[in-house]
């Protein structure tokens, strides 16, 4: 199976602190990975890093075959690689749906002279985008909240469109950022059917952080652990849970 | 050289007047991140204050200049309470907006009870000039108060900001506001004496500018307000020692460019330092860059 | 082209076509006819230009969320510009204007590439210092008429330019924002950061957005200097911007037809207010404060009024007018 992406001894130091260091993940195409740790050991970091929203200091990202360092996090997204927030970044003064048609803008089907003089293709364009991004809302459940504005959704929708308007850039890889962050065990069973069903529905490779570890022992193949920016575990659940170095970085040492 | 000298004291007198108005600009955005444009206007009043005191009151520069500062530290705590803590927590252009607003309605208010027209300082020193160098530079009495007054005032405003536990409050709240709540810290009150000390030092600089150039008028704080903006966004806004190093930077340099180019270039300079600041390093000299969180 | 047809000719759009016709000839005629005096016409004028100018300032500052202070620069870039082409070339009127229009676009861009890496208070400062030294710059340069300014300009703003213009000028930039270029400077103003990650190249936009605000405010800037026939750069000082963008927030960021209401309350004040000189600004300004006080949003917040003002209709960042405009 083809490796989609790729890091190699990746890292970014912030004045002295070495944030992340020497990260040598890979993942392959379809992929549902896991990346995990204590608080602050630099995981929310590693994805800015893959999104173009930091410089690394050293190393490199490959992405489909080609090095991803250096470009602007809206090129990245172009290239496939998009990802939903920690602390939720919604366009809240916008409807649901609007919220996913910018996401569907990488993908406009006409320019800004057509939408400025109303010619046919810009009709034609937004009737094709409201439509993909509809479709999109249904399968995430949330189609009844379309014309609602974001910021008045319950906290789990919320997260929920996150995910949709993530998804409405079409991307190969999919980062999701602790998406089960407040949900209850309720929510967060469906959210798990969730991804694994995007996954296959949309040949996505994910990599998720999470806090939750009953969500990553149970969907992710495979786990990343991240202890003050240094990967100091990688296995399947099985291995991971077991592991030595691992219940130390959570539990502290003696535990 | 001697030029280099006559053009350096100049400088230096126009740059702590810019300092001692920066440091209100600075204070106040350090603690709530807010570009006071009523700022200017407090100095001018100060001004007008200064003017009453001894052309009205017919007292000397020292009492003069302290009932000025009084009056306006009690000015600059009335604004914020009624005009900025109201909207502490308002999308940023509200409170822009707003901080225009009373930058108009006291220029306007002042225009229209007192006229547009400039009015005479009364002398309070008779001028002096010393000659240096064998008479080929001159600094006048006026000149040096000037400098004297703002070593002062800078001294004694170090001296609170470090050793007192107002000070402390200050710096507190200017890192972290909701910490300093949370330790104890009475934030609505600190905020109220940053704008009081604020307030003070640029009423000050507006009785210093009355005797140097012997007249004020209503919209004297909007040159002024703006230099002196300018030096604090030089030094890094919201850092105490860059306003006054901008300050001094911005007037030494303005003297320079007014006396070997020209004396019409002399407004663009501020401008012309502004924009180079914000393009190449807009947290100023001083300043840190400051990453949002993601 | 069944697309255009079908979308073009709704009930909707018809009816504020013919609206539109009645108010621009109907206006220009009852003048003619002497029915509408020229202090009238003066007024309506001026409510027009600042029509375009709030509208085209509220692309900007609105719906991109870029605080920018200095839009009277590109008046007069716009002004000074057309008026140029009318005095020393005997241009067109229509060749003035879209010169005008032109070359403060160009501006826009020049200015808008280096400043919009800045965020917040600091984009404000720069976008004031640049308005201030593009005014500088014109009262040294004697082409210009230095700081007397230029007279003589041939009048040839009437009713049907300004209002015909003012209309243009609200289409343009009403199908702009709502379409998917138009959600993109939305979004920027929303949340950057997301619209970056989701492939919105807030640059481009926020450059976008900034050069056809400065655009239209050329064609502002070259409208009055064609009916007042006299500019000189105080005119474009910075109380300018002030007044532009008190209409934009006091109408509503992100609410065309609140800018659009804004404009025409404002412009009505400032007229009546005329007669009592230094009050009015004291006035004014407390108006400004209080209203910031206790109606930031202004008045039409983020929402829009469409003419169906009985049914619940929603479109891009509209909501329900009725319930919580």
């Amino acid at each position: 199976m083809a490796a989609i992406l790729q890091t190699h001894s990746l890292g970014i130091s912030f004045g002295g602190l070495k944030a992340v260091q020497d990260l040598n993940i890979t993942l392959n195409e379809g992929d549902l990975v896991g990346l995990i740790g204590p608080n602050g050991a630099g995981k929310t970091t590693v994805f800015n890093l893959l999104t173009g929203m930091y410089l690394p200091t050293t190393g490199d990202i490959i992405f489909k075959g080609e090095s991803i360092v250096g470009l602007k996090p809206y090129e990245i997204a172009a290239k496939g690689i998009t990802r939903t927030f920690q602390n939720i970044r919604l366009f809240g003064e916008l409807t649901v749906l609007e919220n996913v048609l910018i996401a569907r803008h990488l993908h406009v089907p006409y320019n800004m002279l057509h939408g400025i003089f109303r010619l046919g293709k810009y009709y034609q364009g937004e009737k094709e985008m409201r439509e993909e991004a509809l479709e999109l809302l249904k399968i995430m459940n949330l189609a009844h909240k379309a014309e609602e504005r974001a910021k008045n959704l319950p906290y789990g929708e919320q997260r929920r469109l996150e995910i949709a308007r993530a998804l409405a850039t079409q991307p190969a890889l999919l980062l999701l950022d602790e998406p089960a962050a407040g949900m209850n065990p309720q929510e967060t069973s469906e959210l798990m059917e969730l991804i694994g069903f995007i996954r296959d529905k949309f040949n996505l490779t994910i990599l998720l952080i999470e806090h939750d570890m009953h969500l990553v022992m149970n969907i992710c193949e495979r786990i990343y652990v991240l202890d003050y920016g240094i990967n100091i575990a990688h296995g399947t659940p099985e291995e991971i849970k077991n592991n030595p170095r691992v219940i130390e970085a959570y539990l502290g040492e003696g535990a | 050289m001697t030029e280099f000298i006559q053009q350096l004291i100049n400088g230096i007198s126009v740059g702590s007047i810019y300092a001692l108005i920066a440091l209100g600009y600075t204070m106040v955005y350090g603690i709530i991140k807010l570009i006071n444009f009523a700022h200017g206007d407090v100095y001018m009043l100060g001004a007008f204050a200064g003017l009453y005191a001894t052309a009205v009151l017919k007292m000397s520069f020292v009492p003069a200049m302290l009932v000025s500062m009084v009056a306006c530290a009690i000015l600059g705590i009335v604004i914020e309470r009624l005009a900025y803590r109201p909207l502490r927590n308002a999308p940023k252009i509200v409170i822009l907006i707003t901080a225009i607003g009373v930058s108009l309605l006291l220029e306007y208010t002042t225009m229209y009870f007192l006229g547009p027209q400039p009015r005479a300082f009364p002398e309070v020193f008779k001028q002096v000039s010393y000659p240096l160098f064998g008479g080929k530079v001159t600094v006048s009495n006026r000149e040096l108060l000037i400098i004297v007054v703002t070593v002062i005032l800078m001294v004694l405003l170090q001296y609170i900001v470090h050793n007192t536990k107002i000070g402390k409050a200050m710096r507190a709240v200017s890192y972290d506001m909701q910490a300093a709540r949370l330790m104890g810290i009475n934030v609505d009150t600190t905020i109220s004496i940053t704008f009081a000390i604020g307030s003070a030092l640029a009423a000050a600089a507006g009785v210093l500018v009355g005797i140097y150039y012997n007249k004020v008028w209503p919209l004297m704080g909007i040159m002024f307000g703006l230099k002196a903006f300018v030096s604090a966004v030089l030094g890094g806004i919201g850092i105490i020692p860059g306003a006054m190093t901008g300050g001094l930077i911005l007037g030494i340099t303005e003297s320079l460019v007014s006396g070997y180019g020209s004396s019409l270039y002399r407004d663009p300079v501020a401008f012309v330092i502004l924009i180079i600041i914000l393009l190449v390093k807009p947290s100023g000299l001083f300043g840190k860059n400051v990453r949002e969180k993601v | 082209m069944k697309w255009m047809l079908k979308n073009w000719l709704t009930k909707e759009n018809l009816t504020a076509t013919v609206l539109l016709l009645v108010l621009m000839f109907g206006v220009q005629t009852l003048y003619s006819a002497e029915l509408i005096s020229p202090f009238v016409m003066l007024n309506l004028i001026i409510i027009a230009i600042n029509i375009i100018l709030a509208v085209s300032l509220n692309l900007v500052v609105g719906f991109t969320g870029q605080f920018s202070i200095g839009h009277a620069g590109f008046m007069a870039l716009g002004a000074y510009a057309s008026a140029i082409m009318t005095l020393n070339f005997n241009a067109p009127f229509i060749v003035s204007l879209l010169v005008g229009a032109v070359v403060a676009g160009i501006g826009g861009i020049l200015i808008g590439i280096p400043t919009l890496r800045l965020k917040g208070d600091y984009l404000a400062i720069a976008t004031l210092g640049l308005a201030e030294i593009i005014r500088g710059v014109i009262t040294n340069i004697d082409y210009l008429g230095g700081a007397y300014g230029l007279m003589g300009i041939t009048q040839r703003t009437n009713w049907l330019w300004a209002f015909g213009s003012m209309v243009v000028t609200v289409i343009v930039i009403k199908n702009f924002v709502q379409s998917s270029h138009g959600r993109a400077c939305i979004s920027v103003r929303e949340n950057e950061i997301a619209a970056e990650a989701m492939g919105i190249n807030t640059t481009r936009y926020k450059v976008l957005a900034f050069t056809m605000g400065s655009f239209f405010a050329g064609i502002g800037g070259a409208l009055l200097a064609h009916y007042i026939t006299f500019i000189e750069p105080n005119a474009f000082n910075f109380l300018k911007s002030f007044d532009i963008l008190v209409m934009v927030v006091l109408g509503g960021q992100g609410s065309i037809t609140g800018s659009v209401v804004a404009a025409i309350v404002l412009t009505l004040i400032s007229t009546f207010l005329q007669s009592l000189a230094e009050l009015r600004l004291i006035i004014y300004a407390i108006i400004l404060i209080l209203v910031m006080l206790f109606r930031p949003q202004g008045l039409l917040g983020t929402h829009e009024l469409s003419f169906k003002l009985f049914q619940r209709k929603r479109g891009v960042s509209h909501g329900s007018h009725s319930a919580d405009a």
